[in-house]
């Protein structure tokens, strides 16, 4: 049984003038453990699918099941202890601390009334010394620089113990260093990743699977070797690129060359 | 200033809170037109809990700290306490720090309802009459609010706070218009209970506060992750787990027939709403479950000594507590900013 399996998907902006298509036709898997990335242009539909896959965007036809179940028969909660994301989205400067923000991820485990339990705790410790952030918790998470932001939101989904990490470009802002580490990282961590990318050559070394998606619609899926083509690159983000093989791994690498 | 992070720092940040409050309520007994001193406030307030026996007071002195002043400072400080707590919470479900009780129109309501009643109803109940038509007047601006803001049940933010500022400005315009063409006695007296003031207050009327403050402080506490949650975002808080169309609403709903009360009891009264939640933050950062104590004690501690600087400023008579909170808060807020820099 997949992990996540959405079928047959459709799904319209309410606002229409914001974008000029619908997601439509979206059949996608992802199997326990397995990486899967989610590439295409500005605009082609990632974040609004990846918010169907987490139960944000609430599909007009077609069905999302995670282990079997479907997600809108069940209820927020349930889905957010098999489910973490990793967003874009950053708190208010309200004063939050490293430590607060993290902890956060322990929510949907925890009772109404209950406080953090010395394991949760404990979890939250190791996990943002995985990160790299030993001994900020008590920093405020206004005064982190980007990169810093991003690895708290990582640490805050990974204490959620996830299933299913579902990552919106979760690469953005960092380092070359922490982006190796990160999706690393990600790699081995047990729980299977949904993750959108910008950048090719990184979703092309980390990713099992890739689906691509333009203009609401997903035109091509496999292995990065069977879908980053000079030709498909061409024809989806319109640019003039150089495909071979990478010369210290078996994944394709691509250099681009000029707009089409 | 850095915010206390350690549990052993925050109880006793609580501890001291909660013992300035009781003896500022004490110290705040003592003030006033007939001056007595802490000591005699002491044991009046013993012997009348049914603690202690009698003492060197007067029965005059006695009747003036327990039966006048006593219940105006439990009052005040329930007020405080009140307006604290939902300011914090609304400015966490709305993402934004200018939200304070009085933007989503319930105190224009309350205002709307005190004049209908002075000018036209007459004193149908009582004393009672001016609060409950306040009641009424916040309730009904309260759903007027939320059907506008609302749109196919969902609830946001942005929308729901313009409603307020809309809907408000629509029921002070009719509400002035009435007085402006009303009698100018009751104008003037809907216009001293719309600056605020605590001189309702009577014993056998403070549970409904109490009670209210109370309830409004536990529920918003069981709310305190998903406030966590709303203030990272409306995506954060849908992917951890709660459904934030329910909260929204919880929250809405809970911190308007809040304000409701304490501005029927108490008046229009501003600033405690806005900044004390800033205060708190500033003391122990911006987590709910710490926050929301924090800042109902300091709202509380913040109008008690409001009403003492109220009643003593140009006694023997009382100025109006909106103007006191609103001018000491203000003139003590910008001090704080300029010495942050």
């Amino acid at each position: 049984m997949s992990l996540l399996q959405i079928n047959n998907l459709s799904w319209e902006p309410r606002q229409r003038q914001e974008q000029p298509w619908r997601l439509e036709g979206i059949d996608l898997q992802v199997e326990p453990g397995e990486f899967v990335g989610l590439i295409g242009p500005n605009g082609s539909g990632k974040t609004s699918l990846l918010r169907c896959a987490y139960r944000f965007n609430p599909p007009d036809t077609g069905t999302v099941h995670l282990s079997g179940e479907d997600i809108w028969q069940q209820t927020p909660r349930w889905v957010a202890r098999r489910i973490a994301v990793m967003l874009q989205e950053f708190p208010q400067d309200f004063g939050l601390t490293v430590m607060d923000v993290v902890a956060m991820g322990r929510t949907p485990h925890q009772s109404w009334f209950a406080g953090d339990s010395a394991a949760d705790l404990q979890l939250i410790e190791t996990t943002l010394q995985q990160v790299g952030l030993t001994g900020k918790g008590n920093h405020s998470f206004a005064s982190l620089s980007g990169g810093e932001k991003q690895r708290v939101l990582l640490a805050r989904a990974l204490v959620q113990q996830p299933d299913l990490l579902i990552l919106d470009e979760p690469t953005n802002h960092l380092d070359p260093r922490f982006q190796l580490e990160l999706l690393q990282h990600l790699r081995g961590a047990g729980p299977g990743v949904l993750a959108s990318f910008h950048d090719l050559n990184l979703a092309a070394a980390f990713c099992d699977r890739l689906y691509v998606l333009d203009r609401g619609r997903i035109v091509a899926s496999g292995t990065p070797a069977d879908v980053l083509t000079e030709q498909r690159l061409e024809q989806v983000f319109g640019v003039h690129a150089l495909v071979d093989t990478h010369p210290l791994a078996p994944h394709p690498r691509i250099t681009w060359i000029s707009p089409a | 200033m850095t915010p206390i992070r350690s549990v052993a720092g925050y109880r006793t940040l609580l501890g001291v809170l909660a013992g300035l409050l009781l003896l500022s309520c004490l110290m705040s007994l003592g003030f006033g037109a007939a001056q007595v001193p802490l000591a005699k406030v002491l044991g009046i307030a013993l012997q009348q809990l049914g603690v202690a026996g009698g003492g060197d007071w007067s029965l005059g002195q006695a009747q003036i700290v327990w039966q006048i002043r006593a219940p105006r400072v439990v009052l005040g400080a329930l007020v405080g306490a009140g307006l604290a707590l939902v300011g914090s919470a609304l400015q966490a479900v709305t993402r934004n720090p200018l939200a304070d009780p009085h933007l989503l129109g319930v105190s224009s309501g309350a205002a709307l309802g005190a004049v209908v009643v002075v000018l036209y109803l007459g004193e149908f109940a009582g004393v009672f009459s001016l609060p409950l038509a306040a009641f009424v007047g916040a309730l009904c601006s309260m759903l007027l609010v939320l059907t506008i803001a609302s749109r196919h049940g969902r609830l946001e933010s942005d929308r729901l706070l313009l409603a307020g500022v809309a809907v408000s400005f629509v029921l002070m315009a009719f509400a002035n218009l009435l007085l402006y063409t009303g009698d100018q006695h009751a104008a003037n007296s809907v216009m001293f209970w719309m600056l605020g003031g605590l001189g309702l207050a009577q014993w056998k009327l403070l549970w409904l506060p109490a009670l209210c403050v109370l309830a409004g402080f536990v529920a918003l506490l069981s709310l305190s992750r998903a406030l966590n949650a709303l203030m990272s975002g409306e995506q954060t808080a849908v992917s951890l787990g709660f459904n934030t169309r329910h909260v929204r609403w919880q929250v809405f709903v809970c911190t308007s027939l809040l304000t409701g009360v304490l501005v029927a009891l108490s008046g229009a009264i501003g600033f405690v709403g806005l900044m004390l939640p800033h205060m708190a933050r500033r003391l122990v950062g911006a987590e709910h479950r710490r926050l929301l104590p924090v800042s109902a004690l300091l709202g509380a501690l913040f109008v008690v000594w409001v009403d003492i600087a109220a009643r003593t400023l140009i006694a023997p008579q009382d100025l109006p507590i909106g103007i006191a909170t609103a001018a000491i808060g203000g003139a003590f807020f910008i001090v704080l900013l300029r010495r942050k820099v």
